[in-house]
C-alpha cells in the first residue's frame, strides 16, 4: 500500500494485490521444487486478453521487485506490439527499469524464444505458455494426462513421434517440441524452437512457465537435465541455417528468421533482434 | 457343487496338471452399484454357500438394486494351459477378464501370478504403476470390439510399438523388426504394416490386436469374444491362428465366449459361468 500511494497510483506495486502475488509465489515454489510438474494455480483476470501472455505476465509481476530491470520479447523481437504493450503495463504499475539488453535485465518475459545471450544464475526467464500441456495432443480428457504423468505413462507421445518417423523418416515436429526433465515429467517447453529446447538443458538460470488461459504455472530450475525426445535412432536435432547468415549482423551461430521484402526477395535475419544490434554494433562476445 | 449330483463336478481342478499354477484367481467379486450392509454381508450375495430355499434374485442385491456381476469366482490355470470361460449373455464373462487386466477395480478378491514377486502379491491391490507394468509385461487383452484395443488412426506397427515403448524400447530399427515379426506371425502382409488398422477387414483388426497383444511375450493371453461378429471363414482362419500361436508360444490364454464350438476348438478346460458364479468345471471334453 505505501508503494501505492508513494507511486501516486491507482494501483498496488506491480498491479496485483499482496494476497495474490503469495499465492502465485507459493505455486511458483512448488513448481521449482518438482522440476517439470504442472502447477494449478488461480490465475487472475488482467488488464490484456486471456491468451495473450497473462501466466506470464502474472508471474513477472509476482516475482519483481524494486531493484528488478525486466526485459520483454515477443519471438525475439523488442519492438513487437505485444512486447512493447506488455513492458509498458509493467512499468507504469511498478515503476521499474525496463531494458532491450539481455545481460543487464534480471527478469525476462517471453514468447516463443529464449534469447540468444547465456543467461546467468542472476535472472529469471519466464515464458508465456499457450497450452502447458505435452500430452494434450494425445489426450483430451485432463483427468486422463494427469494419471498419465502420475504414471509417466508416456507411450502415447512416443507413438506420435514414430507415426512421424514411419511417415517422413525424421521427427518432423517443429516448435513446441517435448522435453523430459530429470527423466520423470514430460513437459511442453512452450513454442520455443527447437533451437531453444537444448538451452533449457543445465541452464545457469530460473526458467518459469505461466499458463493464465490454462491456469498453470511450472518450472525448470538451474541445473535441471532437460532432454528433448528422441528415439536411440533418430535423434533429435535443431534448426539447420546450414550456409545462411543474418543480413544485419552477419551471424551463422543463431536462428534466423525468413523474410521477404516487396520485390519478393528472400532474407535471413536474426530472430533475436536485441542481440543482432548488439552484434551489429560489435558490443558483444555472442554465446 | 451345483447340486445335481453331476459326477464331472468332482473332477479335481487341476487333473492332469501337476505344475504350479501361472494365475491363481480367489473368490473374485466384482459389484456394479454402491453396495449396502445386505449385499456386502450376504454370503448368498457374495458367493458363498448357495441357500437352495433362497428365492432372491442371484446376483442383483433386493435391497440396494447392485448387480454383482461376478460372485466369488475362483480358479488356477497352469502354464501353457488354455480355459475357457462360457456363459449366457450377462453372466459375467466379460467382467471377470475386464477384472483380471484391471480395467474393470474389483470389488474384493484376490490375483497372483507365478512370475510376479514369486506368486505371493495380491494383484488387485497392486498400485497403479504396478498394474500398468503387469498390463505391459505379464498379460495381454484382446477385446471383443477391436476399437477398445486399437488406436485406429495410427499405423498397425505403431499399435504394437506402443506397447514396446511401454517395455522401454526406444530403437526404432528394433521396434520395426519386431512389429514385422508379430504381424508376420498372424498373417498381416507386412507392405499394410504402416496402414492404420481402420483400413482393415474385422478379421484383420483382430489379429493386429492378437499381435499387439503378444508385443511384450506376455505369459498370458486374455480373449474376449474374439471371434463374435465375424463370418465363419474368418472365425476358423482367427481360431487356427490362437491355436498356432498357443502351441509356438506356449502361452497361456483365458477364451471367453459364448459359443461353444469356439470353446470346444480351444479350451482344455472349461469353466462354466452363471448369474456371477462358476457352475461347472472340469476338462473340456468332458464338460461340453
Amino acid at each position: 500500500m505505501n508503494a501505492a500511494v508513494q507511486n501516486e497510483s491507482p494501483y498496488n506495486f506491480a498491479f496485483l494485490d499482496e494476497g495474490s502475488k503469495r499465492e502465485i509465489r507459493r505455486k511458483t515454489l512448488k513448481a521449482v521444487a518438482i522440476p517439470g510438474y504442472q502447477v494449478p494455480f488461480a490465475s487472475r483476470e488482467m488488464p490484456i486478453g486471456r491468451g495473450w501472455g497473462t501466466g506470464g505476465l502474472q508471474l513477472t509481476l509476482s516475482v519483481i521487485g524494486k531493484t528488478d530491470t525486466v526485459k520483454v520479447i515477443d519471438q525475439g523481437s523488442d519492438d513487437s506490439v505485444n512486447a512493447v504493450s506488455i513492458r509498458r503495463l509493467i512499468q507504469d504499475t511498478s515503476g521499474i527499469d525496463t531494458t532491450e539488453d539481455t545481460a543487464e535485465a534480471t527478469v525476462i518475459q517471453s514468447r516463443h524464444r529464449i534469447p540468444e545471450e547465456k543467461l546467468d544464475r542472476r535472472q529469471i526467464l519466464i515464458l508465456q505458455v499457450p497450452q502447458p500441456e505435452p500430452l494434450r495432443k494425445v489426450e483430451r480428457s485432463e483427468r486422463v494426462t494427469k494419471r498419465m504423468h502420475a504414471e509417466m505413462d508416456y507411450s502415447p507421445m512416443w507413438l506420435t513421434l514414430y507415426e512421424s518417423v514411419v511417415r517422413y523418416d525424421a521427427i518432423t515436429i517443429g516448435a513446441d517440441y517435448p522435453v523430459m526433465v530429470e527423466d520423470r515429467y514430460m513437459m511442453n517447453p512452450t513454442p520455443i524452437p527447437r533451437w531453444d529446447n537444448p538451452k533449457l538443458h543445465r541452464a545457469d538460470h530460473l526458467t518459469l512457465f505461466g499458463a493464465g488461459r490454462e491456469k498453470k504455472i511450472y518450472a525448470v530450475p538451474p541445473h535441471t537435465k532437460v532432454e528433448s525426445l528422441q528415439f536411440e535412432d533418430y535423434r533429435f536435432e535443431k534448426e539447420s541455417f546450414a550456409g545462411l547468415e543474418c543480413r544485419h549482423c552477419g551471424s551463422t551461430d543463431t536462428y534466423l528468421d525468413e523474410v521477404t521484402d516487396e520485390r519478393g526477395r528472400t532474407f535471413h535475419q536474426c530472430s533475436d533482434t536485441a542481440f543482432c544490434l548488439k552484434r551489429a554494433e560489435g558490443k558483444e562476445g555472442g554465446q | 457343487m451345483n447340486g445335481n449330483g453331476n459326477e464331472l463336478e468332482l473332477l479335481p481342478v487341476d487333473a492332469g496338471f501337476r505344475e504350479t499354477p501361472l494365475l491363481r484367481v480367489d473368490r473374485l467379486v466384482k459389484r456394479f452399484g454402491k453396495g449396502c450392509a445386505y449385499c456386502r454381508e450376504t454370503a448368498n450375495l457374495i458367493g458363498g454357500e448357495e441357500d437352495p430355499e433362497s428365492t432372491l434374485p442371484k446376483n442383483r442385491c433386493p435391497v440396494c438394486g447392485s448387480v454383482i456381476a461376478c460372485s466369488g469366482i475362483s480358479f488356477d490355470l497352469y502354464p501353457g494351459e488354455i480355459l475357457g470361460v462360457v456363459g449366457e449373455s450377462g453372466s459375467g464373462k466379460s467382467t471377470m477378464v475386464r477384472s483380471l487386466y484391471f480395467d474393470d477395480e474389483v470389488t474384493s478378491g484376490s490375483m497372483t501370478i507365478s512370475d510376479y514377486k514369486e506368486g505371493k502379491a495380491n494383484l488387485f491391490e497392486a498400485s497403479a504403476q504396478q498394474k500398468r507394468y503387469i498390463r505391459n509385461h505379464l498379460m495381454g487383452m484382446v477385446y471383443q470390439n477391436p476399437h477398445m484395443g486399437l488406436r485406429m488412426n495410427y499405423s498397425s506397427s505403431g499399435n504394437i510399438a506402443e506397447k514396446l515403448f511401454a517395455a522401454g524400447s526406444f530403437h526404432v530399427g528394433n521396434i520395426r523388426g519386431r512389429a514385422g515379426e508379430l504381424l508376420d506371425r498372424v498373417e498381416i502382409p507386412l507392405n499394410r504394416m504402416d496402414e492404420p488398422p481402420r483400413n482393415f477387414s474385422g478379421g484383420m483388426q483382430q489379429r493386429v490386436q492378437i499381435s499387439k497383444a503378444l508385443a511384450n511375450r506376455p505369459p498370458l493371453l486374455l480373449l474376449d469374444e474374439v471371434t463374435t461378429g465375424l463370418d465363419l471363414s474368418v472365425q476358423a482362419r482367427v481360431l487356427d491362428l490362437i491355436r498356432g500361436i498357443q502351441q509356438d508360444l506356449g502361452v497361456s490364454m483365458i477364451v471367453v465366449s459364448h459359443d461353444l464350438g469356439v470353446i470346444r476348438m480351444l479350451s482344455d478346460r472349461t469353466m462354466v459361468l452363471k448369474e456371477g458364479r462358476v457352475v461347472e468345471t472340469g476338462l473340456t471334453d468332458q464338460i461340453l
